[in-house]
């Protein structure tokens, strides 16, 4: 595979690990670098580029892959109440769960396509969700969300009011108050915890090159251009589409469980379908069926939601407050309409200017940008050819 | 016997509800090929014209008490609705016992004028556009109206009440000659009754008017009828009109019995759709039976007895009938063929 | 009697019974019906290997309905259709074209967000591959030998110059000439050909003729449906003539001419 890279290629692969790796500084200017949000958008960034593999190769739109992201939380959860704080055996099993998941869900529902699919898709997501708030609260604990505790002093306390933590114990490690996650002894808060993410980030999108420029990722274009077709061409579709399903089932599991991972609490409302929603417009907006566009929409959505949620009318006032008192008073009076709680309002908006005006999202937009530009680069060159041409 | 009966009634009411949304997304979905999940949220708009036509009715004006004090002695202020100083306190208390009712009149025509809004401003420039790209827009319209609510009228549950004629329950086991076990809320029991009286006239106009027989040739064949010259894009129009009015009454009706809240929109479409999808894409009665349906096996799923032996399973048992149906039936109930099947 | 046993007399006679060693597609008795429409009836039909078997007949006849039997896309209500010795009823798609049956489309069904040589690729390694393969990690651009094959399929049919052009923006001729690249190049033993050159112009025409005769010689079988007799009668060795779901003729391309039953079918339609 490596040998067959272009120099583009790599310097895309390097470029991009660059840029992730430096945002802790390149993000300072817009008030972003702080290690809570920079993980999040490593983390949306892995959902979006996993929803992607699916979504913008094969043309099905999952309405359900949070389910994904709350079975990643809830196992890692577990892995760290049972085994160890240790990260490793918590995203290596997340990972192989939401697998299992992926394929019971994606056998079911790909036996269906277009809208059926998402469809089925929602009502999966929809029942777990469910399901974890009601039968299932012994294993999620229900709206409080499942959370990490001191190691129980005896077997009578119950196993939610104190943790096993076998591996650890068997270890001997000694733990003083509330027990934080760690990578052998790193702790996974804070800037260590983003570049634990980080590094995640980037094997993922190479894996993420990889597959779109494999034989698989081939057949899987194949199949969103055209499916019939390719029946007719030997090719049975529905073992490639379980395939891409479960690969980004995958990447949605390990990002449910770096979420765990910086911070060990997992709730059910990870797993709605709003949140199905969000990695949709996450992808559409940088671009479906690119590679940097997904990790890009991640990003912004999630630098909007914290920078727009945080706002609120007195910092409307300072905004707009070289503007005359009336004209000032019924701008403020507009976007604080869609700043604070109001965040899900622009989210809407953003949605629907993005899928009426960019369907190709951001990546497309700049690539139109881009040849207008080469275009008027072009008609001056050629110009300056016509110009040149009486002089031969 | 009894409890049996009793859970089909419960099932009605609520079927009743699922089986008019349904109606309006089959209809849009048939029509115009659209596939619209901002139908939930016209659901909810539809709650809240209730809410709206309520407080009109209580716009009051403050006064000074002539009877009442505090425990000083000085006199309290007190509110005076604006009708009930114009018509009388019997006017405006029956005008306001009985406003859910009659925000069916207001939901008609705000709902019926939001639908063309919308069709006329977004739903017509998607047409072409891919099922996924429909999708996308109408969610981003969802949030958008649901937050506008949200913002407008608080994130809690605003409760109303049906007037107080239909207030109670009602001995329908008697009825039947079932003995007095099954009573069952008046309420209820109206929508049920409005629910398939909205039902029946949606079939009678699609059935004996020419306007319905276009649009029943227009889900069949929908380029055919375009090339008859029939101007199909007015008809689009008001069958979209027709879908938002009927969520809008839907929605109104119901507000006694769940309090409208911003995100029931949400709620109630991810069940709608699933409604649809079992009761075939494309086919009207196919909706109408699979809301039913639905609603009465939610009802049989949420009893104590079936609960115990299968936990959970109210939570998921729609989900799970879907799946069912749609593994085994790929189609749905009624679906007709090629639709939605590229 | 029936017409139908009336031919199967016929094609005693002229010894094109089942039975025949070296036939490669055998069509028996397939029945097909569409809401009660009889679209083929009493369909008996055999393809010799490497022969180059046309069938023709008039509007309606049930041509496509036929050939669509054939690779699964329709179900036959009765009959069997059997290829080298399985039997294809019942299988899917992707079944049937693995076992060595390609198809090229009337109207050219191609991925159209693929390039030229993409599109052709894509079959090639369905043939190499099988009909699944999870290879997530070998890498499309180095498949040297099989980019190299579909390079000079792509030549042998003249679309070279758009080799990296995206389907979509291709003219329906060209689409049309892309299928026939992506049905060679999978090296089928069966070829079944939908009207290639129907809405060529007559020069392409004559270059797809030439090309499907070049193959000829590989000894690829192919099952051809057309209206254009020129191109029949140029590349047939033998040819069915269908009408109303029946085969009323078989024989060889001289045969058909001299029959009158042909004739009477085709009245008023092209005159051979």
């Amino acid at each position: 595979m490596l040998s067959t890279f272009t120099r583009n290629d790599w310097l895309l692969l390097i470029g991009f690990a660059i840029i992730i790796l430096v945002l802790p500084w390149a993000l300072q200017p817009i008030g972003a670098a702080y290690p809570d949000l920079l993980q999040k958008i490593a983390i949306f960034g892995i959902f979006a580029i996993g929803f992607n593999i699916l979504f913008g190769l094969t043309g099905y739109l999952s309405f359900g892959h949070a389910a994904f992201i709350g079975i990643g939380s809830y196992v890692s959860v577990w892995s760290f109440k049972l085994l160890t704080m240790n990260v490793l055996p918590a995203v290596i099993l997340s990972v192989g769960m939401a697998a299992v998941f992926a394929f019971l869900i994606g056998y079911v529902s790909l036996r269906r396509s277009g809208i059926y699919f998402s469809i089925l898709t929602l009502a999966f997501a929809q029942m777990s969700y469910n399901l974890a708030y009601s039968v299932l609260t012994p294993i999620t604990n229900g709206e409080t969300g499942l959370q990490v505790r001191a190691i129980r002093d005896s077997a009578a306390v119950s196993l939610r009011d104190g943790d096993v933590r076998l591996i650890d114990q068997a270890m001997g490690i000694q733990e003083i108050g509330v027990p934080i996650t760690n990578f052998f002894g790193m702790k996974m808060s804070g800037y260590p915890g983003f570049y634990f993410c980080a590094v995640l980030l980037i094997i993922c999108f190479f894996i993420a090159m990889c597959i779109t420029k494999s034989n698989f990722g081939m057949m899987l274009k194949a199949i969103k251009s055209n499916q019939n077709r390719l029946n007719y061409t030997g090719i049975h579709t529905r073992p490639y589409l379980i395939s891409a399903f479960v690969i980004s089932g995958m990447y949605a599991g390990l990002a449910g469980s770096l979420l765990a991972v910086t911070d060990p609490i997992a709730g059910a409302e990870r797993m709605q379908w709003t949140a199905s929603g969000e990695v949709v417009l996450m992808t559409i907006l940088g671009g479906a069926g690119t590679l940097v566009g997904p990790v890009l929409g991640a990003g912004l959505i999630k630098y909007a939601e914290q920078k727009v949620s945080s706002w609120n009318e007195g910092i409307l006032h300072q905004a707009f407050s070289g503007l005359p008192d009336g004209l000032q008073n019924f701008f403020v009076e507009f976007f604080s309409f869609f700043v604070g709680e109001g965040w899900h309002l622009t989210l809407g908006f953003l949605f629907m200017v993005i899928v009426i005006f960019l369907p190709g999202g951001l990546m497309e937009g700049a690539r139109r940008i881009a040849s207008i530009f080469r275009k008027q680069r072009t008609d001056k060159a050629d110009e300056a050819n016509a110009v040149g041409q009486p002089a031969e | 016997m009894d409890a049996i009966f009793l859970q089909i009634l419960n099932g009605l009411d609520k079927g009743g509800a699922y089986a008019l949304i349904a109606l309006g997304l089959t209809l849009v979905f048939g029509t115009l090929g659209v596939v619209n999940f901002a139908h939930g949220a016209l659901f909810m708009m539809g709650s809240f014209c209730a809410v709206t036509l309520n407080r009109i009715f209580n716009i009051s004006f403050e006064r000074v008490s002539e009877t009442e004090v505090d425990f000083l002695g000085n006199p309290l202020k007190e509110k005076i609705p604006y009708l009930q100083q114009w018509f009388g306190a019997d006017v405006s208390n029956f005008l306001l016992e009985w406003s859910v009712p009659m925000s069916i009149l207001l939901a008609i025509v705000v709902m019926g004028i939001v639908g063309v809004i919308m069709e006329r401003g977004l739903i017509k420039h998607f047409y072409k556009r891919p099922h996924a790209d429909q999708i996308l827009v109408t969610f981003g319209l969802a949030i958008i109206l649901q937050e506008l609510v949200r913002h407008y009228f608080g994130a809690n549950p605003i409760p109303q009440s049906a007037p107080d004629a239909f207030a109670g329950a009602a001995n329908v086991g008697a009825w039947i000659g079932l003995g007095d076990n099954v009573i069952y809320p008046w309420w209820r029991l109206i929508y049920f009754v409005f629910s398939a009286l909205v039902i029946f006239g949606v079939f009678a106009f699609l059935q004996f008017t020419t306007f319905g027989m276009v649009v029943r040739a227009g889900m069949q064949d929908r380029e055919t009828v375009g090339l008859l010259g029939i101007n199909i894009q007015r008809r689009f129009t008001i069958v979209f009109g027709l879908a938002a009015a009927v969520a809008g009454v839907a929605g109104a009706m119901y507000t006694p019995v769940l309090p409208p809240d911003y995100h029931m929109g949400m709620d109630f479409l991810v069940l709608s759709f699933v409604v649809v999808v079992v009761g075939g894409m494309g086919s009207l009665s196919g909706a109408v039976l699979a809301g039913f349906l639905l609603g009465i096996l939610q009802s049989f799923a949420s009893m104590n007895e079936v609960k115990s032996i299968l936990p959970g399973i109210d939570q998921i048992i729609i989900y799970l009938v879907a799946v069912i149906i749609l593994l085994t039936l790929p189609r749905g109930l009624m679906g007709r063929k090629g639709v939605m099947e590229d | 009697m029936s017409v139908a046993e009336n031919i199967r007399d016929d094609e005693d006679d002229r010894g094109f019974k089942s039975g025949i060693p070296d036939k490669v597609l055998h069509i028996d008795d397939v029945h097909k019906s569409f809401a009660g429409l009889h679209a083929l009836s009493d369909v008996d039909l055999d393809v010799r290997k490497g022969e180059t078997h046309a069938i023709i007949g008039p509007n309606g006849a049930g041509k496509s309905t036929l050939l669509n039997v054939c690779v699964g896309r329709l179900k036959p209500d009765r009959g069997a259709v059997i290829f080298d010795g399985d039997t294809l009823t019942g299988k899917s798609p992707h079944e049937i074209n693995q076992l060595g049956v390609a198809r090229v489309f009337q109207t050219p069904e191609v991925f159209l967000d693929l390039t030229v040589l993409e599109n052709v690729m894509v079959p090639a390694l369905s043939k190499r591959d099988g009909h699944f393969k999870l290879n997530p990690f070998k890498s499309f651009a180095g498949e040297k030998a099989i980019r190299q094959e579909a390079i000079d399929v792509i030549h042998s049919v003249g679309l070279h110059a758009q080799l990296n052009a995206p389907a979509t923006s291709m003219s329906r001729g060209d689409k049309r000439r892309l299928e026939l690249a992506m049905g060679l190049i999978q090296h089928p033993k069966l070829l079944l050909l939908d009207e290639p050159t129907a809405g060529m112009a007559r020069h392409d025409t004559n270059a797809t003729i030439d090309l499907l005769k070049k193959i000829k010689e590989g000894g690829m079988t192919k099952v051809i449906i057309e209206h254009d007799m020129h191109v029949v009668f140029s590349l047939a060795d033998r040819i069915s003539v269908l009408a109303g779901g029946r085969i009323i003729a078989q024989g060889t391309p001289d045969q058909i001419k001299n029959d009158p039953r042909v004739k009477e079918a085709y009245l008023g339609e092209e005159q051979v």
